[in-house]
Formats: C-alpha cells, structure tokens, sequence
C-alpha cells in the first residue's frame, strides 16, 4: 500500500468522526481536499518552492490518527505549567495530540463579540460562521489540502466590528505521542476595526516524544476586515524528531494591519508558508521572522506579500542563526500587482553562520508589475564579526561569552519588533534557552 | 613594568612593526607620535592581543608575564585596557550589560566579589557623571548611534570602570572637537596614578597640551625613530615628522642609537 493509499484509507475511516461530520459543505471540501492531496502527492524538490526542502520523504512515514485525549496527561500538564509560569495574562486554548483540552485550556473572561473556541466547538454551534471562513480545498500546497481534508480540531476565532482583545490568545499544541499526525486548523475572523493578539505555541515535553517523529500539519487563516489589527505569534519548539508544516494564509482588507512574528527552532523539518494578500487599499504587513537552528535541524520559511492594491505598506525582515549541520531557507515573494500604486516594500534577510557545515540559502523575489511604487531588498549570509568579538575580549569577556552574546545580539534586533512586551520576554527567555551560555545572557531583555 | 623589545608585527602578510623597542615604567604616560601608517595602531592592536595582528618576533614583558602569550581576555583581566580609535558598535547589547559583564570578569579575575546590579549602577553612574555621559547611554545599545566624542567618552567610562594597571590610548582624539577633547583629556588625567601607566597614541600634538606626558616617542616605518621630553611634542608640531625619518635614516639602522626610548639623538 503506498503513503497516499494509506492516507486514503485514514480518510475513509475516520471521515464519519471527523468534527462537523453531517455538514454536507465541509463533507463536499473535505471529499475535494483528499481527492487533491491522492493526486498531487508530498511535493518534492521538482517543484521549484520545495527544491530546498522535499517532502518527498513523507511516502516513507506511517503516522497513526492522532487518538488525542483530551484528559490532562501529566507531561501535557508539565508543559502547561512551565508556559504559564509567568502569569501573564491572557486567553488559554491548549490542544494535546491534537485534541482540545478543556481541562487544561482557561478562556477567562472576553469583551462581548468576541468568541474564542475550539474549532469542534463552533462546527457544532454557528457552523454558517466556520462555513465562511473554513476556506477551500484547493488553497495553499497539498499539505494544506490533506489538512482540509483531516482537520477536525484547532481553535475559532471571532471578533465583531470593532472589538478589541487586549491580552494574547494562546494557542498552545503540545505532541506528547510518537509516531502520530495533527491537522490543526485554526480560523480567525476579525471584522471591522477588531483587534487582537494571536499566538500560537508549538511545543513537546522535555525530550520530546519517544521514539520517531510526529508529524504536525497545520493551517492557520486569518480574515482581517477593514481597518482590523491582528498580531500573530508563532512558536515552534518542537523535538529533533518532529515534522511541522505550518502555513499561514491571510486576506486584509482595506486598511487592515496584519504582524507576523515568526520564532523557529526547527525540527528534522520545519516549513512554514506565510501568504497574506492585501485586498483593499492602504493595508500594512510586517512579517517578522527568526531562526536558529542546529544540529540536523531544517527550518525553512516561503513567504509571500500580495500588493494587490493601492498604497499598502509591507516590511519584512527575517534572520536565521545557524549552528552545526543544520539548514535553513528562506524566500520571500514580493508581488506588486498591476494597479497597486504607492506600493512600499521592504525586504531584507539576515543569515549567521556559527558553523562550516551551516547552510543558508536565502532568496528574495520580487514581481513589480506597478509603476510609482518602492521596493527595496537585501540578503545576506555572515559570521560573527571578527571585530565586535576582539572589542568584547579586549574588556575582560571570555571568547564563548562573547561569542554568545553577539549571536543573541544577533536575534535581539528581530525579538525588538515585537510590540508586546511580555510575548518579547517569552521569546526572547525561548532563544536564550536554545543558546550555549544563555544563563550569561539571563540579564539581557 | 612594560618591556617591548624588537617587536616584528604584520597585518595580511604586509610587515608593520619593524624592531619596536620601548620600555613605560609603573606611573609613566608615555606619547607616542607618528606619521599615518608607522605603525603606531598596529602597536596598539598587539598590545591588546588581536589574532589577526601577527607577532613576526620580539619579546613584551609585562611586570615578569610574557604578555604575548595570553589571549586578549586575559590581557584585559590582568589590567591591559585599549581605548578604540573606532569604538565598536554593537546593536542589541545595552552598554549597561556589556560594562557590567566587563567590571565583573576583571573582578572574578582578581578574586574580587562581583557587583551586582545596584552596586554596579551606582557605580557606573558615578562615574558617567565624571565624563559628562547622560545615563540613558547606560540603556542604548553598545557605542551604536553614538556620536564620535560619545564614543571615546564611553571607552573613557570603561577604562574608569575596569582600573587597568596599562592603559593605550589609540588616538583617542580623533574627531573630537576641543570640548570634547577636553573632557576625555579630564578623564584620563583623572586616572593617573603611581601604579598605573599609560600609552597615548595621538598623530597631532594638541592632545599632549591637555595630557603632559613624561616622554614622547615618535614612530616611523615600525619602529621608534625618535624619543624626548614633552617639548619634543611642540617640536614636531611644528617641524613636522619628516625631519626625524631623514635624520633616522642618516643615522643608520642601529636600534641603540635611536631606538632606545628617552636618549634619542635629538635630545
């Protein structure tokens, strides 16, 4: 039986407990969506946006259904506790193994219009809502088709004209089990002049799970309305082990501002596709993002920014920090569509290198089919500065702390752009973690 | 206190230091003088131990250490400080992180306990106020956005903070207008002391009419060509250095009789 015969079958078993089952439209997607993914397979290196990262090797991978529980599992617990060890405020949406975990999940109080839930949750009560946002089989690459087609939990969003979250929205994913497949689906819906704080954690036990990889599937769509501003988030903490594709797709409205932050540490695979389209004038972007890998680690972000009209406004800034034998790719897409005048568009990737055996690639592309409009862009791929590390040394620092340092200076321009302070602490504790000598730099925020 | 003797250096295979001799005792300022590329940087980069600065021969004693043995941290623990002609920038560290991670790696050096934070900003600030340095430079990151007299302050803040026992001051007027020269000026007589000695590296003589120093060197084609008293400062001042290269080269190569440092032939 090959992988996608197995695929198959998952779907024919599991469809009828999917959640949202007797709803004939997600049915129709659903059927679509796996016929989609039977025919298009896991890409591979052929197509151009995977040349760096295959997924070829999926075919090789059984994965389980994820038999998520939604009883709090002690290493589940764990982690729990060690996110919220700060107290920070905020509103808890936490999923293990891929099920919604009420026990360890804590909504706490919302403004009226604004619903937080679990994606089953909302399927069973306002499904003509989840209709309209769900999106469609044939968005985003084959993975984001297998996702329509198996997603059954992830959380749902929505926010009335003109209310605003103040604290985050947690998303937290934990995988606890080995060998096993998620299809998060998360689903935002801001209207507008709505605002809020999306985050999302994807994270496992100290360790990780035992044993091979799991893999994480997810999709995240955002439908930011006129004038809306939506901040996003994303962790990924995951094991060595672990596969995680991630892809992101957002539509803004006119005047609509949509953040991305993006923190990865990798995984034997770690793609992300972040994809917004500016559909309305005058919308602004700021897609931020940071890596560091190594070992073996692969992380590879594929953005792409859709000026489709006049006077958006869209930043980009992404740096990778790379150690060992690890990876790391990123290409950044620019399309300035014909018409999207006053167009401002800035792109720029940072890459340091901390070993020989580190890989970078870093691609930027842009498609102006506009005139009157500004773009600019700039890659590069370095190592630490021979002369920041002799000042460093010339005060008494020792060659590792001061090598550390730089490299956690390195990140500290990418963690200064996110807004929120306790979510800049959050990341920023999360990098210097990752960092040999953190503990030196416990005194940097 | 400080003994250099027949020092060869090169940068990217290209000789700088030809045979420096010089000897700075404990207390002494000594100035050292020279046209744009004797060498007079490279002294002071080798001094500080910068790997990409190659020791080609020659010996630096330092109070019985062999100083080119150790790394540059180490030089720095032991109480070697440079003042950057080009202060480096480095974005994402405050300058109240990087100053403190300084005092505190001298001080575990010295078998002193560390400060912490409140000592430390006590401290600091005390001293910022000596060289006129508004505190939220304690906050901005290290030297960057700094303007060109706010960086040598802060290499003067820093020398305050970590007490050398040897202090080379590479150019540290450059690009400094007389204010600001001044006040560094101010914070390095500030440091003078019976144990402590200093090496000031300046092309012009102008910093010398604020810092007196107790000999004044001049250095051509890698090596010490010329030494005297202060009045050797206004000399060169006005006669320029090409006098002392001709007069150097007249004289031969033979180190005794202009290499050593105060019984130059001029004198």
């Amino acid at each position: 039986m090959s992988d996608i015969d197995t695929w198959l079958a998952t779907f024919r078993t599991h469809a009828a407990s999917l959640s949202g089952a007797g709803l004939p439209w997600l049915g129709a997607i659903r059927q679509r969506a796996i016929e989609r993914f039977a025919d298009e397979g896991w890409p591979t290196n052929r197509i151009e946006r995977y040349r760096h990262t295959s997924l070829a090797f999926l075919a090789q991978q059984r994965f389980a259904v994820a038999q998520g529980t939604s009883q709090a599992t002690a290493p589940a617990r764990a982690v729990i506790a060690q996110l919220r060890a700060d107290g920070e405020a905020g509103h808890w949406l936490v999923f293990v193994d891929g099920a919604f975990a009420p026990a360890l999940s804590e909504v706490g109080a919302l403004p009226a219009g604004a619903q937080v839930g679990s994606l089953s949750d909302a399927l069973a009560r306002w499904p003509e809502r989840v209709e309209a946002a769900f999106g469609s089989a044939d968005a985003g690459d084959s993975p984001a088709a297998l996702n329509a087609a198996l997603a059954t939990e992830g959380a749902f969003v929505r926010l009335a004209p003109g209310v605003a979250v103040e604290a985050p929205i947690h998303l937290v994913f934990v995988a606890t089990s080995p060998d096993v497949a998620c299809h998060p689906r998360n689903l935002v819906v801001a209207e507008a002049g709505a605002q809020a704080t999306l985050v999302e954690h994807y994270l496992a036990p100290p360790g990780g799970p035992a044993g091979a990889a799991s893999l994480t599937n997810t999709v995240t769509r955002i439908d930011a309305g006129p004038d809306a501003r939506i901040a996003h988030l994303k962790l990924q903490q995951e094991a060595e082990t672990a596969i995680h594709l991630a892809s992101i797709d957002v539509v803004q409205a006119r005047g609509a501002a949509f953040d991305s932050h993006s923190l990865s540490f990798g995984a034997r695979l770690a793609r992300n596709d972040i994809v917004t389209r500016f559909d309305g004038e005058g919308c602004e972007t700021l897609l931020n993002g940071l890596f560091h890998v190594d070992g073996r680690r692969h992380a590879d972000h594929h953005t792409r920014i859709e000026h489709l009209k006049p006077r958006g406004t869209s930043r980009e800034f992404y740096r990778g920090i790379l150690d060992g034998a690890a990876r790391g790719v990123f290409a950044g897409r620019i399309i300035v569509a014909k018409g999207a005048m006053r167009t401002d568009a800035e792109q720029r990737t940072d890459n340091l290198l901390l070993s020989a055996q580190a890989e970078a690639d870093a691609r930027p592309e842009l498609e102006i089919y506009a005139d009157d409009v500004k773009c600019a862009h700039g890659a590069t791929v370095g190592q630490i500065d021979e002369a920041s590390l002799f000042y460093l040394r010339s005060r008494g620092l020792d060659e590792a702390h001061a090598r550390n340092l730089l490299t956690y200076a390195f990140a500290a321009e990418a963690l200064a752009r996110i807004g929120l302070a306790p979510l800049r602490r959050r990341a920023a504790s999360a990098i210097r973690a990752r960092l040999p000598g953190g503990e030196l730099l416990e005194e940097l925020s | 206190m400080l003994n250099i003797k027949d020092l060869h250096a090169s940068v990217d295979g290209k000789q700088i230091l030809r045979g420096l001799n010089l000897e700075v005792k404990s207390g002494e300022v000594h100035a050292i003088m020279g046209p744009n590329g004797s060498g007079k940087s490279t002294l002071a980069q080798v001094l500080a131990g910068r790997d990409s600065f190659h020791v080609d021969g020659g010996s630096v004693d330092w109070d019985g250490k062999d100083l080119l043995a150790l790394p540059a941290e180490e030089r720095a623990r032991e109480g070697l400080f440079l003042a950057f002609q080009y202060p480096v920038e480095i974005p994402g560290v405050s300058n109240a992180y990087f100053l403190k991670a300084a005092v505190n790696a001298v001080r575990r050096h010295r078998q002193l306990p560390e400060l912490d934070a409140m000592d430390f900003l006590k401290r600091v600030k005390a001293e910022m106020k000596a060289v006129g340095m508004r505190e939220e430079f304690l906050y901005r990151s290290v030297n960057e956005g700094f303007s060109g007299g706010e960086k040598k302050r802060n290499e003067v803040l820093q020398m305050a903070l970590l007490e050398p026992k040897l202090a080379v001051l590479d150019e540290t007027d450059s690009g400094l207008d007389i204010d600001a020269l001044r006040i560094v000026a101010d914070g390095v007589n500030r440091l003078r002391s019976p144990d402590r000695s200093m090496i000031v590296i300046t092309h012009y003589q102008r910093l010398l009419d604020y810092i007196v120093p107790d000999k004044v060197h001049v250095l051509s084609g890698g090596r010490i060509v010329h030494s005297g008293g202060p009045e050797l400062a206004l000399e060169l001042e006005q006669r320029g250095y090409a006098w002392i290269a001709d007069a150097a080269k007249a004289g031969g190569d033979s180190q005794t009789a202009v290499g050593a440092p105060g019984g130059g032939a001029a004198r």
